[in-house]
């Protein structure tokens, strides 16, 4: 069982290191998409009998994180017309080597952390690290606003993989609400990107420089 | 009972303006909401409830000692933005309206949440609804700042909720039984496991302390503060901002509790006196008045953080200095935007002379300023005295120095700003709009109003405030 379990969060780390490494947009959103789905399958290998709650979570979690938002993030991909993402901050080599940097540096946090006996043998809170610094380094080194939605969501994702520790002690109005808020959070950035998109026709965030100093 | 009203009646009423048909009625559920939610607040002030043991929510002694001036800020700006919103009414108001009453509701929601997690909710909730607020002017700008603001909260957001389940963490790895209530997780006391602890606080405060606009997580705040309409930075400033310190504080408790007492008080005087000094650099600098009051919405946070630090008697300023500071920056924001609507423009190369053009806005402005610089006999002046004293109980001479200093720079860099928009000859864009944009006292008593609150917390602090004060800081830091 935790065999199959690090296998897949051990995909979820790869998925999150290509989504660093590629410079076309579909293919980031294809990446935190099955992200997303391998995520969600993941409350379902957890526990020997499935709790029908863990179950609505698990399904849930595959239609928003895999279905749902990648088709809103592939529609505000076609209305921009774009599908690269030219001049990065920080190029896409040294955002991969950043990246698998701090995948090794979050193994090495993870292993300083002491963990339950049930806990111990998993990679989820090395895995939940790794995601998350990975969708920090992708929302902070690229300029377009799709590409940082992106990073969000494997931001997000990082999360989520951090609170499967927790999915059998939280009481049911966390885990409701962690969903609802953190996928309605993407949604408004959607519609925000669905706006700016029609300010800014090429959908780059540094051309949104008028507020400073 | 009543606690539960203070979230339903401002969502009800948020559901009601939306259903409502008539665009020049629905601005008066405003204040029909506000009345009814600081009439409750007061009420509970006066009478606090039995708190019910294990519940998720409840108006505790900390709510007591905050919610009361986030509602009295709600009812002045909501009168306000009746004249506000007859003045601007070639802009659609039903999102508007809505999210002003969500935003109160949640808010409430999120002041007296006793769960960690509920908490987490309604400050997410909280964010979200602010967006549409912020975009309100539609332009371009105005959408910038939005994006901003939603990219640097939504991180912040999500890294408190990673911090939120580090602490769920820490107690179940210390023998918890998955019960995020702050009484419980307080009462496990030192078996909370360390390193997930120390994780924890780091996240949280953050997550939280972007979320409150500590430097150098404070960039959003002067875009979302510069383009937002006056009452909406008025209550970002006094309420959302007021909500992420309490979160602060509630997280302080545990982590105090469980023996990271010395932790919290060293980084949360490093990131105040951090937040000040970047605050007084940038005031120094800035030529836009209303980017001015988010840079002076840093340094207060900074102030907050101090005062949060320094014990017993520095919670008791904080707790003093969130009413001074957030009823007194509701007359400065209700007044510049009064002048920015006058002058069409907010930098000083492009507004002068003020005082003839809003001569009314020009005077509560400048007299805000220096309240707000804590000139007394205003509350700031003895809210940020008695944090001073803290400092010199606790003896932190450094801390003293660095805070006098940095309100000293702070003080330069405002008056300058506001004596260049308020002096000297009008000029040709604000003449020519001038003349349509009348001073009514819609827009006028609301901003007095709030001086006239801030005079009173400093002349004559009610001993009800002393006494909900006291009993909060109490509670945050126990006196063995």
């Amino acid at each position: 069982m935790s065999g199959t379990m690090n296998l897949l969060i051990g995909l979820a780390m790869g998925l999150s290191l290509l989504a660093l490494a590629s410079s076309r947009l579909p293919s980031v959103i294809r990446a935190a998409a099955f992200q997303g789905m391998v995520l969600g399958t993941l409350p379902l290998l957890l526990e020997e009998k499935i709790h029908w709650l863990v179950a609505i979570v698990a399904v849930g979690t595959i239609a928003v994180k895999g279905f749902i938002i990648p088709n809103l993030l592939r529609r505000a991909l076609r209305a921009a017309n774009i599908d690269r993402e030219v001049e990065p901050l920080l190029g896409f080599v040294p955002s991969l080597l950043l990246g698998a940097a701090a995948t090794i540096g979050a193994a090495a946090l993870a292993s300083e952390l002491p963990l339950l006996p049930e806990h111990a043998k998993s990679l989820l809170v090395p895995g939940a690290f790794a995601t998350v610094v990975c969708g920090f380094i992708l929302l902070i080194a690229r300029t377009k606003a799709i590409s940082q939605v992106c990073g969000y969501l494997i931001l997000e994702n990082g999360i989520y993989l951090f609170g499967l520790l927790l999915i059998n002690t939280t009481p049911l109005l966390v885990e409701a609400g962690i969903l609802l808020d953190l996928t309605v959070a993407v949604f408004v950035i959607g519609i925000i990107v669905d706006r700016i998109q029609r300010e800014f026709d090429t959908l780059d965030t540094r051309k949104l420089t008028s507020l400073r100093e | 009972m009543k606690e539960f009203l203070l979230i339903a009646i401002p969502l009800l009423v948020a559901g009601l303006a939306l259903a409502w048909p008539n665009e020049r009625t629905r601005p008066w559920l405003l204040p029909v909401a506000g009345g009814l939610h600081a009439v409750l607040a007061l009420w509970l002030l006066i009478d606090p409830p039995v708190l019910i043991a294990g519940a998720w929510f409840g108006f505790d002694p900390l709510a007591r000692a905050v919610l009361p001036m986030v509602s009295l800020l709600f009812l002045v700006c909501s009168i306000y933005g009746v004249a506000y919103l007859q003045i601007r009414s070639e802009r659609k108001n039903r999102i508007f309206v809505t999210a002003l009453l969500v935003m109160l509701g949640f808010l409430s929601l999120a002041l007296q949440a006793q769960n960690l997690g509920l908490l987490w909710v309604a400050a997410e909730a909280t964010t979200l609804v602010t967006v549409p607020l912020l975009h309100f002017n539609g332009t371009a700008r105005a959408f910038e700042a939005s994006w901003k603001y939603l990219l640097v909260g939504g991180t912040g957001i999500a890294l408190s909720l990673l911090g939120s389940f580090c602490l769920g963490y820490a107690s179940l790895h210390g023998g918890g039984n998955g019960d995020l209530t702050f009484t419980s997780l307080v009462a496990q006391g030192a078996s909370l496991t360390r390193p997930w602890l120390i994780t924890a606080w780091v996240l949280l405060l953050a997550g939280y302390g972007t979320k409150m606009g500590l430097a150098p997580m404070h960039t959003w705040k002067p875009d979302a503060y510069g383009e937002a309409p006056g009452m909406v930075g008025a209550l970002l400033a006094g309420g959302t901002t007021t909500m992420a310190f309490v979160a602060i504080l509630r997280v302080k408790q545990v982590v105090d509790a469980a023996g990271g007492g010395a932790m919290t008080e060293r980084t949360l005087l490093a990131f105040g006196l951090f937040s000040m000094l970047v605050a007084a650099l940038f005031l120094l600098g800035t030529p836009d008045f209303k980017r001015m009051l988010a840079y002076s919405s840093v340094e207060h946070m900074g102030i907050l953080a101090v005062g949060a630090a320094l014990g017993g008697a520095g919670i008791w300023a904080a707790l003093f200095h969130v009413w001074t500071n957030g009823l007194t920056k509701g007359a400065l924001f209700l007044s510049a935007g009064n002048i920015r609507r006058a002058a069409g423009a907010q930098t000083e190369d492009k507004v002068a002379g003020m005082a003839w053009r809003t001569p009314a806005s020009a005077r509560i402005f400048v007299v805000g300023i220096l309240a707000l610089t804590a000139c007394p006999p205003f509350g700031v002046f003895f809210s940020e005295l008695k944090i001073i004293l803290a400092t010199f109980q606790t003896n932190q001479m450094f801390a003293a120095t660095a805070f006098l200093g940095c309100l000293l720079f702070a003080f330069f860099g405002m008056a300058r700003l506001v004596f260049a928009i308020v002096d000297g000859r009008p000029r040709a864009a604000a003449r020519a709009t001038g003349k349509q944009l009348r001073e009514t006292p819609g827009v006028i008593v609301p901003p007095l109003v709030f001086l006239a609150l801030s005079l009173w917390l400093g002349l004559a602090t009610p001993s009800l405030l002393r006494d909900a004060w006291t009993a909060a800081a109490n509670i945050l830091f126990p006196t063995p």
